[in-house]
């Protein structure tokens, strides 16, 4: 019979599925088949697996080749540059579990570092408009139980979330919506023609950095006031239709992505989105979502919230929480020389960042902890490989609605090779001798 | 483990009737002991007031919607300065909704040893765990709210007494949760699609129950459980003008019913934040005091409790289970609204409010509670809480026992406010001259709440056998007479003991102690339909597995005290 787990965790992606079954050999050490994940998931769980893994801490020479090191060495390097430095920067967070994070934060409380996530570069302008005007917002199974009206706005969960529309959105019958798809109204909001955009009831082909004046349309639209005959390069016909399905519908769910937090307007962008929503509000009910990148990036946001009040883009170095984005963030940080040593978990700057700030990071003392290899480990002075969180080792994780999960572990990870968490206890023992604590 | 002898103290401890008699109290092996030998260390408490470690019943202190709380209002940051890490103590900031080290920290040094979570949403329990994992020192417990979920709802559409106890076994059990919450009951539920329920006869849409079913209903299910504690309800209609006639309806309910449990409690209705349903009235412009009437009729029934939820005349933070409620709160103040509905569950909303004593209303808000508790004659059911953080921030109990001690510091507020008259003549606080003694106090916070919370046999007094929880403050009961003696050395404990433990010595935070979650874990009969229903449900309508639902890894909860029941009789 087959060696079947069940109720596997996916992690990759703020969907967070949690219905994955993973097949692995009769001796439990390989994991063969992944059931049921989108592309990428299967693909990551499955990565664990490959043959070029590497496998044990390594620092990079000055002419660029790698040293293996052991995880002591690692840990011991790690506490040195981040005591020795006057501002850390420590990025990332998104990809690994929360009991890391909490490690994490401890030793940047020692340390005096700025603990930044990747909401940086991605959600934090909502949590900006967040903190201006509030959200009310729902768990996915909410929206899957009532919403008949569901609303994209700049993302593409074809692609980005592939499972969220199966899961949650538009196809699952729930409680309320028992006719599947058929029960609801799909809007796309994306000035591209998009694979979500192709499913929809209605797409508004808004012009790109538009959203603003769209959003404000949509206000006016829902008070029966006049609009100019075209907003933002829609009609207004299709405006007031657009507004009239909304307020006609039972329970309005809005989704809303990287198009909007990281165009034109950013922060005020979500603020009318938000304010569009507590406007319907008035008319039925509606709520509104961001969808979350990373896995666990919903989670960072979380234990930065209850340890230091903040959610991204905190600055301890004074040896109490600052946060100003623009100021405390990692890429203003990076520019303005502000940082003498980056410490990377659980993210890919190296990827994601401007070349600019990534080209600081290669000048500075530097460690990277990812299982992968990454354009982020190939610029830092150490690397350090540790166990697939969700695969090799459980930990629980926030889901982009902020329900948490504890994600499962499948197989051991291959001999020798630390969790997140355990590495960072061995820095933060380090961290405490070098301190005298 | 040490032994300790507090030497001289006025002692307050209502459970044995001692009313400031200077005695010794003597803890050894993390309990209250008769006797302790020669070596045992001894703590000088003459000229100071010692008690047992306070007990809080009614708390958001941690959980999804405190966060959402810290993360919405960063400039609730600059309310209070943060406290840097030292010795033993993490970093820690905020105000009314302070992080979880703070809020750890600060209980202690008003000398709480125990805090209960007041709404834990189900499908976020292992949040609220990981919450009260980081806060340090204090035992604390969370309430699963039940009063709006779909099996509940079900199964008491149908009378099904047997089943809903079973389900509320089976989630206290999953969620690790301490006892039955039920927040405005049916109206979480209706505000789903945005609606309400306002009066106990107002049915549910769709599931065609009524409020008040489900809290008699509940309290049935409780009562054959035999839990800890009662059944706690925040009734309909909270914060409304003419609301008190909700909450006498909603109290009446509990009339005829007797507990039935082994933990010595008396009550089957604990009616949570009773200032905020004690009103008069038909709009804000008549808005008026009706705490007489509620504690005229809770001072009747033996068999309820309430705490207060006095409000302090804070800028503060205001979140419940009660979603309805919360957005009807942003359309009167025009501030930021955050809301999260719950698959099957619950929902919740948080919005700031600036309790202003410019504001003739905030007045008579802060007039009620404390005249409820003015006029209450039995402490021992009136409990104190401000429903941290949406009356006002905990940290300012101290300074309710000084308004409660002391009708010059009632006076100064009353001097302070722009329409004294108006919240003079709307309320009958300023005709009570009555001030509260530190035995009434000793009921009010820690006696009385550790009996409705069924854990008299651990906390609330110093009896010996109890947990060595004691708190020693820098008050001298014969000599004190300014009125802001009483909030200062109740706000900064002398010594501390958690189970036995030395946590505050000489005013200073020593130890992080070792808390514990407390958790009730009841064995039933097996039930075939719960069991289908719930595949049923996790097949199709929760979008967790019935399997990731559980609280179960190590991390959550890593030093459980279990209750067990067995309820299969």
């Amino acid at each position: 019979m087959a060696n079947i787990v069940s109720d596997v965790i996916c992690p990759f992606c703020g969907t967070l599925c949690d219905d994955i079954e993973v097949e692995l050999s009769d001796d439990g050490k390989k994991i063969l088949e992944v059931y049921h994940a989108c592309a990428i998931g299967a693909e990551k769980i499955l990565h664990s697996q490959a043959d070029d893994r590497i496998t044990r801490p390594r620092m990079q020479q000055d002419d660029g080749t790698w040293n293996d090191v052991s995880y002591d060495e690692a840990a011991k390097y790690t506490a040195q540059i981040l005591c020795d430095a006057k501002k850390p920067l420590m990025y990332g967070w998104s990809s690994t579990s929360c009991e890391a994070q909490s490690v994490g934060h401890e030793i940047a409380e020692a340390v005096g570092g700025i603990v930044d996530n990747t909401a940086t570069v991605c959600h934090g302008p909502s949590l900006i408009a967040v903190q201006d005007v509030g959200l009310p917002t729902c768990t996915l199974g909410e929206a899957m139980n009532r919403a008949d009206r569901v609303v994209f706005w700049g993302c593409n969960p074809a692609h980005a979330h592939p499972r969220h529309m199966s899961r949650y959105s538009i196809y699952p019958r729930g409680f309320f919506t028992g006719k599947g798809s058929k029960s609801r109204k799909v809007v796309v909001i994306d000035p591209r023609v998009t694979d979500t955009a192709s499913l929809a009831d209605a797409h508004l082909q808004v012009e790109q950095g538009r959203d603003y004046e769209l959003l404000s349309a949509l206000r006016v639209a829902f008070r029966n006031e006049k609009l100019p005959d075209v907003v933002a390069g829609i009609p207004k016909a299709r405006i007031y239709e657009a507004a009239e399905l909304l307020k006609s519908g039972r329970f309005v769910i809005i989704y809303f992505g990287m198009g909007v937090t990281q165009s034109l307007g950013k922060n005020h962008n979500i603020d009318i989105a938000i304010a569009v929503t507590r406007d319907l509000n008035d008319f039925t009910k509606a709520s509104i979502m961001p969808m979350r990148g990373h896995y666990n990036v919903t989670g960072s946001g979380e234990v930065l919230g209850w340890e230091f009040g903040f959610p991204f883009s905190v600055d301890l170095s004074r040896g109490f929480a600052r946060y100003n984005p623009g100021e405390t963030s990692s890429n203003e940080l990076l520019v303005r020389d502000e940082v003498d040593a980056a410490f990377v978990i659980g993210s890919d700057p190296g990827a994601h960042f401007p070349i600019s700030s990534v080209q600081k990071i290669a000048k500075l003392p530097s460690v990277a902890i990812d299982p992968h290899l990454t354009p982020t480990t190939a610029v830092c002075k150490l690397h350090v490989p540790v166990a697939f969180v969700g695969v090799e080792v459980g930990g629980c994780a926030y889901r982009m609605d902020n329900v948490p999960i504890e994600c499962r572990k499948i197989v051991d990870p291959p001999e020798g090779v630390l969790t997140d968490q355990e590495f960072l206890e061995k820095v933060l023992a380090e961290v405490r001798k070098y301190k005298g604590v | 483990m040490a032994e300790y002898l507090i030497k001289n103290g006025f002692v307050f401890d209502p459970v044995q009737g001692i009313n400031g008699d200077t005695k010794d109290i003597a803890i050894k092996d993390g309990k209250i002991v008769e006797s302790v030998g020669s070596g045992a260390k001894e703590i000088d408490a003459a000229g100071k007031t010692v008690m047992a470690g306070g007990v809080d019943i009614h708390a958001h202190v941690a959980g999804p919607k405190v966060n959402v709380g810290r993360i919405f209002r960063p400039e609730d940051k600059n309310l209070a300065p943060w406290d840097v890490a030292r010795g033993v103590r993490r970093m820690a900031g905020g105000f009314s909704i302070p992080t979880t080290y703070r809020t750890g920290y600060k209980y202690a040094e008003m000398g709480y040893t125990t805090v209960m979570e007041a709404a834990m949403p189900p499908f976020f329990a292992k949040h609220v765990h990981e919450e009260m994992r980081d806060t340090p020192i204090v035992d604390q417990g969370a309430y699963p709210v039940f009063g709006n979920n779909w099996f509940v709802l079900e199964y008491l559409k149908d009378k099904e007494i047997e089943n809903t106890a079973a389900y509320i076994a089976w989630l206290l059990r999953m969620t690790r949760g301490f006892a039955v919450k039920n927040v405005n009951p049916g109206g979480t539920e209706a505000w789903g699609w945005g609606l309400n329920c306002t009066t106990i006869n107002d049915p549910v849409p769709y599931f065609d129950i009524t409020p008040a079913e489900i809290v008699t209903g509940l309290i049935e299910a409780n009562e054959y459980l035999g839990l800890p504690h009662c059944m706690h309800v925040h009734g309909n209609n909270l914060g409304n003008p003419g609301n008190y006639e909700t909450t006498l309806d909603t109290l009446k309910l509990a009339e005829g019913y007797k507990a039935k449990n082994n933990f010595g409690r008396e009550q089957v209705l604990h009616h949570t934040h009773i200032q905020f349903h004690s009103y008069g009235g038909t709009g804000w412009g008549s808005f008026e005091s009706k705490g007489q009437e509620i504690a005229d009729y809770v001072n009747s029934q033996q068999n309820i409790s309430c705490d207060i939820g006095f409000v302090t005349l804070d800028e503060t933070t205001t979140m419940t289970a009660d979603g309805p409620f919360e957005h009807h709160l942003c359309e009167l103040n025009h501030l930021k609204w955050a809301n999260v509905d719950v698959e099957i569950e619950t929902g919740s909303g948080v919005v700031p409010y600036v309790y202003s004593p410019d504001i003739f209303v905030c007045g008579i808000q802060w007039a009620i509670g404390l005249e409820i508790a003015l006029l209450a004659n039995d402490h021992m059911r009136f409990h104190m809480t401000t429903d941290h953080p949406n009356a006002g921030p905990f940290t300012r109990y101290p300074r309710v026992m000084k308004w409660l001690m002391s009708a010059q510091a009632r006076d100064e507020i009353y001097a302070g406010m722009k329409h004294e008259d108006k919240v003079r003549d709307r309320t009958t606080l300023g005709s009570i001259d009555r001030e509260l003694t530190l035995y009434e106090i000793a009921q009010m916070t820690r006696a009385g709440p550790a009996q409705t919370l069924g854990l008299s046999h651990m906390y609330g007094s110093l009896a010996p056998g109890l947990d060595g929880d004691v708190a020693v403050y820098d008050y001298n009961p014969e000599t004190a007479s300014d009125p802001e003696l009483i909030e200062s050395a109740f706000s900064n404990a002398a010594y501390l003991f958690k189970q036995g433990e030395l946590i505050i010595n000489e005013g200073e935070i020593v130890s992080n102690g070792n808390k514990r979650t407390l958790w009730v874990d009841v064995k039933t009969n097996e039930n075939a339909q719960l069991q289908r229903d719930i595949t049923l449900k996790f097949n199709k309508f929760y979008t967790v597995t019935e399997k990731n639902y559980e609280v179960y890894a190590h991390h959550y909860v890593p030093n459980p005290y279990v209750i067990e029941i067995d309820a299969t009789q």
